[in-house]
C-alpha cells in the first residue's frame, strides 16, 4: 500500500449535535415561526411544494395561540374535540408508562414507547374514515388509541396472554387490528411502506373511496422499500399518504446518517415527484390541519403526498436501549418544539377551555383507568406469572388449511 | 399449446373469471413479457388489470402483498428467478407470515411467477434454481410444473389459493420438452400429449405429485426439466424406474413418494439446483425417515454442482441424462 496523500478526497461522517456529557444543542435547527406558511391547493405538484418541504408548517406559537393560514384551515375545532385528542395523547403516554414499568418488573419481555410523538398518530387518525388503512411501524400505538382500540386487546398483545388477539405469536407492540385501520406490524423495517402503496392501488382499482397511509421513521428511510414506496406511489399515483416520522434518532444513530446531504426528508420525497410537506409534529393543531389537507387531497384523487413529521424521540429506543450512552441525558428538555401534550395544554388554557387543575385531574383519571385495565389483563397471565397458551396455536394459521407436514408436526407435539 | 401459451391461457381464464385478479411485472404489460407469457392480456383486459412496473423486485412483491391483503388476487412476475433476491425480504418476512403473525386478521393470496432453471446458456443470473430458498420458508407454497397441461392447471390453482405461492416456471420447457440432449433437434409441445391443453378453466390441486412413469425397480423424484431428463435416462438404461414429478415442492406429496419407494425400495433424487442444502437434501431426509425399512440401497442425488452456474461449461454443469444414468446405476448396484 502506498503512503497516504495529505490532500485528496476525504469522507464525511455525520455527527449528532451533542454526545453524553456535552450540553444539548439544537441551535443549528432552523425552526420557522408558527403561521409562516400558507395552505397550498390540494392538487399541488412536487415542484410547487418546495417551500412546504423545506420549511415547517406550524400553528401553535410559543404563547399557545393558533396562528396563520393553517389555523384557519383547521377551522373551528370545538374545545371538546381538542380535549378528546388531549385525552388520547395522555392515554397513550399513560399506557407507555405502565407498559414500561411492566417490562421493568419482568411482566413482559419488551416494550417501545412513543413519548413525545403522541400528537402525530392521535391527530392523524382523527382525519381518517372507516376503511382507511394505516401501515404503521412499531411506534404508532397512538393511532390505535385514537381509533378506540380496546385497551384490553392492546395490553393483552403486550402480555401475550389470552387477551392477545394474535395468540402470543408476535413480539410485544407488533399489533394487528384490521377493523381499526391498523395493518399488521412487522419487525422488518420499511417493508410496510410499499405495501401501503399496493393497498392504496387496490383501493383505486376497486374505486372503494378508501385511502392508505404508510408510516416510516427517519432511520428506516434508508431502507430499500422507502425508495420502492415513493417510486411506485409516484408512478401509479394511488390514494396514499406517505408519512415520515423524523424523531432525530434511529436507536443510537443520529438522523444525519439517513438524511445524508439532503436538506429534509420531505425534500427527498419531492425528488420522486411527490409533493411533500414538513410539519411540526409536536403541534397538535398542525397535525390536525395537515392530516386533514392530505386526506382530502388523496381522497379526491390528486395523487400521493409525503409528510415529514418533525419531532423528537424522548424515550429510549426500546426497553433494551440506554440513550445515555449516545446522547445527552437532558436533550429532550432542550428540544425546541417542546412536548405535544404541554403545548396543547397551553393552547387550551389560553382558549379558556382548560386549566392546570383539570389537566392534573384528567391525568390521574386516565392513569387510573389504564391501571384498572392493566390489572384485569395481568390477571390473565404475564411473563412472571404465565398462564399456558395452546402450543397447537403455533402451527395454526401458517396456511389457510393445515397441510400434511404440519399435521404430522402437530402430532409430534402431542397436542 | 406451448407452456408459454398454457400459462397465458391460465392468466386469461383467471382475469376473465375473477375481477380481483391483476397481473403485473417488468415488461408484462404492453409488450407482453420477455417470454411472451402475458402477450395480448393488457389489450384484452386493460391497463388496470395488466400493467408494467418499475425495475424493482421488492416493489413488485411489496405492492402485490398490499393488494393481496386488501382483497385482490395479484399474479406478479419476476423476470428471472435469479432476480428475486431484492424481493426476498418481502416474500419471506412478509407474504409468508402475514396470516400467521396477524392471526388471520390479514392474508396474502398472491402468486409470484418466476422463470427458473438452466440449460439455455443463461450463465450465472439467467439459470438459477432457487427453490430451496423458498421451501425453507414456512407459510409459502412452492410449485414447479413440467408440462403445458400442468402449468395451466397449477397456475389457476395457485392464483385461487388463499396463501402466497411461488410459481417457478422452467424456461427450458417453455417451448418444448427437453431431456438434456442438447445435440438433438428440439421438439415442440405440439408433438407431446401434455401439450394438449383445454382452452377453458380447469385446475390441478396443489400438493399432489404426478406419477409420470410407473415402474418397480427404482423411484426417481424430479420436477421441472429434470422430469424429462429422468425419462431419457430411464430409456437409456432400461431400468424399470417409477418417475414422480413432484409438481408442488411445498407442501410435499409425501404419500405418493412413500407408496412408490415402499414398492421399489430404491430412490434417486434429481434437480438442477446446487447440491448442498438443496431441496434434494430435504427429499432424501423425508424418504429416509418414512421408508427406512423398505430401502435396499442408499438414496442418491444428482444435482447441479456447488458452483455458480457457468456459461461455457453449460453441459458439464446441467445434470443431463448421462449423469442421471450414472446415478441410476449407483442406486441399482448397491
Amino acid at each position: 500500500m502506498s503512503e497516504k496523500q495529505q490532500d485528496g478526497p476525504r469522507l464525511t461522517f455525520p455527527h449528532p449535535p451533542a454526545r453524553p456529557g456535552e450540553r444539548a444543542d439544537f441551535s443549528s435547527l432552523d425552526i420557522p415561526e408558527a403561521g409562516a406558511l400558507d395552505v397550498p391547493p390540494p392538487e399541488i405538484d412536487s415542484i410547487a411544494s418546495r417551500p412546504y418541504a423545506n420549511g415547517m408548517i406550524r400553528v401553535l406559537n410559543d404563547a399557545g395561540e393558533a396562528v396563520g393560514p393553517w389555523a384557519d384551515y383547521v377551522g373551528q375545532v370545538s374545545d371538546e374535540a381538542l380535549l378528546d385528542g388531549m385525552r388520547d395523547m395522555m392515554r397513550t403516554r399513560a399506557i407507555d408508562t405502565r407498559m414500561l414499568n411492566a417490562q421493568r418488573q419482568g411482566k413482559t419481555s419488551f416494550y417501545l414507547q412513543c413519548t413525545g410523538e403522541e400528537a402525530i398518530g392521535v391527530g392523524f387518525q382523527r382525519q381518517l374514515q372507516a376503511g382507511d388503512m394505516n401501515f404503521p411501524t412499531y411506534r404508532q400505538q397512538s393511532l390505535l388509541v385514537a381509533a378506540g382500540y380496546p385497551l384490553e386487546a392492546l395490553m393483552g398483545q403486550i402480555y401475550s396472554n389470552d387477551f392477545d388477539p394474535l395468540q402470543g405469536r408476535q413480539l410485544p407492540i407488533m399489533h394487528s387490528a384490521r377493523d381499526y385501520g391498523y395493518f399488521s406490524v412487522s419487525g422488518n423495517l420499511g417493508t410496510q411502506y410499499v405495501q401501503a402503496v399496493g393497498w392504496a392501488m387496490a383501493n383505486a382499482l376497486t374505486r372503494n373511496g378508501q385511502i392508505a397511509a404508510g408510516w416510516i421513521g427517519d432511520g428506516a428511510t434508508a431502507s430499500n422499500d422507502y425508495h420502492s414506496g415513493l417510486l411506485t406511489a409516484s408512478t401509479y399515483r394511488p390514494p396514499v399518504i406517505l408519512n415520515i416520522v423524523n424523531n432525530q434518532w434511529a436507536i443510537s444513530t443520529y438522523t444525519g446518517e439517513a438524511l445524508g446531504g439532503a436538506r429534509t426528508y420531505a425534500s427527498r420525497a419531492r425528488g420522486y415527484g411527490i409533493p411533500a410537506l414538513r410539519v411540526d409534529g409536536n403541534d397538535y393543531l398542525a397535525v390536525l390541519g395537515v392530516a386533514k389537507w392530505a386526506v382530502a387531497r388523496v381522497r379526491a384523487g390528486h395523487g400521493p403526498v409525503a409528510i415529514e413529521w418533525f419531532t423528537y424521540r424522548v424515550a429510549a429506543h426500546s426497553t433494551s436501549d440506554d440513550p445515555s450512552a449516545y446522547r445527552p441525558k437532558d436533550e429532550a428538555r432542550s428540544w425546541p418544539l417542546g412536548d405535544p401534550i404541554e403545548r396543547l395544554k397551553t393552547h387550551l388554557i389560553a382558549r379558556g377551555a382548560w386549566s392546570e387543575e383539570r389537566h392534573a385531574q384528567t391525568e390521574a383519571q386516565i392513569t387510573d383507568e389504564v391501571r384498572t385495565v392493566q390489572k384485569e389483563v395481568e390477571s390473565h397471565g404475564t411473563l412472571v406469572d404465565p398462564q399456558p397458551m395452546s402450543s397447537a396455536s403455533i402451527l395454526k394459521g401458517v396456511y389457510a388449511e393445515m397441510p400434511p407436514h404440519l399435521i404430522r408436526q402437530r402430532q409430534d407435539m402431542g397436542v | 399449446m406451448t407452456m408459454i401459451e398454457a400459462l397465458r391461457s391460465a392468466m386469461d381464464v383467471m382475469l376473465a373469471r375473477d375481477e380481483r385478479v391483476v397481473i403485473f411485472g417488468e415488461d408484462v404489460g404492453y409488450f407482453g413479457g420477455v417470454f411472451r407469457c402475458t402477450q395480448g392480456l393488457q389489450k384484452k383486459y386493460g391497463e388496470e388489470r395488466v400493467f408494467d412496473t418499475p425495475i424493482n423486485e421488492s416493489a413488485i412483491a411489496g405492492m402485490a402483498i398490499g393488494m393481496a391483503a386488501q382483497g385482490m388476487r395479484p399474479c406478479a412476475e419476476i423476470q428471472f428467478a435469479d432476480y428475486m433476491y431484492p424481493a426476498y425480504d418481502q416474500i419471506t418476512q412478509e407474504a409468508a407470515r402475514i396470516r400467521h403473525r396477524s392471526n388471520g386478521d390479514f392474508t396474502c393470496p398472491l402468486t409470484i411467477r418466476m422463470p427458473t432453471g438452466g440449460g439455455i446458456y443463461g450463465g450465472q443470473t439467467h439459470s438459477q434454481s432457487p427453490e430451496a430458498l423458498f421451501t425453507h420458508v414456512a407459510g409459502l407454497k412452492v410449485v414447479q410444473p413440467s408440462t403445458p397441461y400442468d402449468a395451466k392447471g397449477l397456475l389457476i390453482a395457485s392464483i385461487e389459493d388463499p396463501d402466497p405461492v411461488i410459481f417457478l416456471e422452467p424456461k427450458r420447457l417453455y417451448n418444448g420438452p427437453f431431456d438434456g440432449d442438447h445435440t438433438a433437434t428440439s421438439q415442440g409441445w405440439a408433438q407431446h400429449p401434455a401439450g394438449d391443453v383445454p382452452e377453458e378453466y380447469y385446475r390441478i390441486d396443489l400438493g399432489k405429485a404426478s406419477v409420470r412413469r410407473e415402474g418397480a425397480a427404482l423411484t426417481i423424484l424430479a420436477y421441472g426439466t429434470m422430469v424429462f431428463v429422468a425419462e431419457r435416462a430411464v430409456r437409456d438404461t432400461g431400468v424399470d424406474a417409477e418417475i414422480i414429478d413432484l409438481r408442488t415442492l411445498l407442501p410435499l406429496d409425501l404419500e405418493t413418494i412413500r407408496a412408490s419407494v415402499e414398492k421399489t425400495g430404491r430412490c434417486l433424487v434429481l434437480h438442477e439446483a446446487t447440491r448442498t442444502s438443496g431441496f434434494g437434501g430435504e427429499l432424501i431426509a423425508e424418504v429416509q425417515e418414512a421408508c427406512f425399512w423398505h430401502l435396499e440401497a442408499p438414496i442418491v442425488r444428482v444435482t447441479g454442482w456447488d458452483a455458480p452456474y457457468p456459461h461455457a461449461q453449460e453441459w458439464d454443469y446441467f445434470p443431463g441424462p448421462k449423469r442421471a444414468a450414472r446415478g441410476i446405476a449407483r442406486v441399482m448396484e448397491a
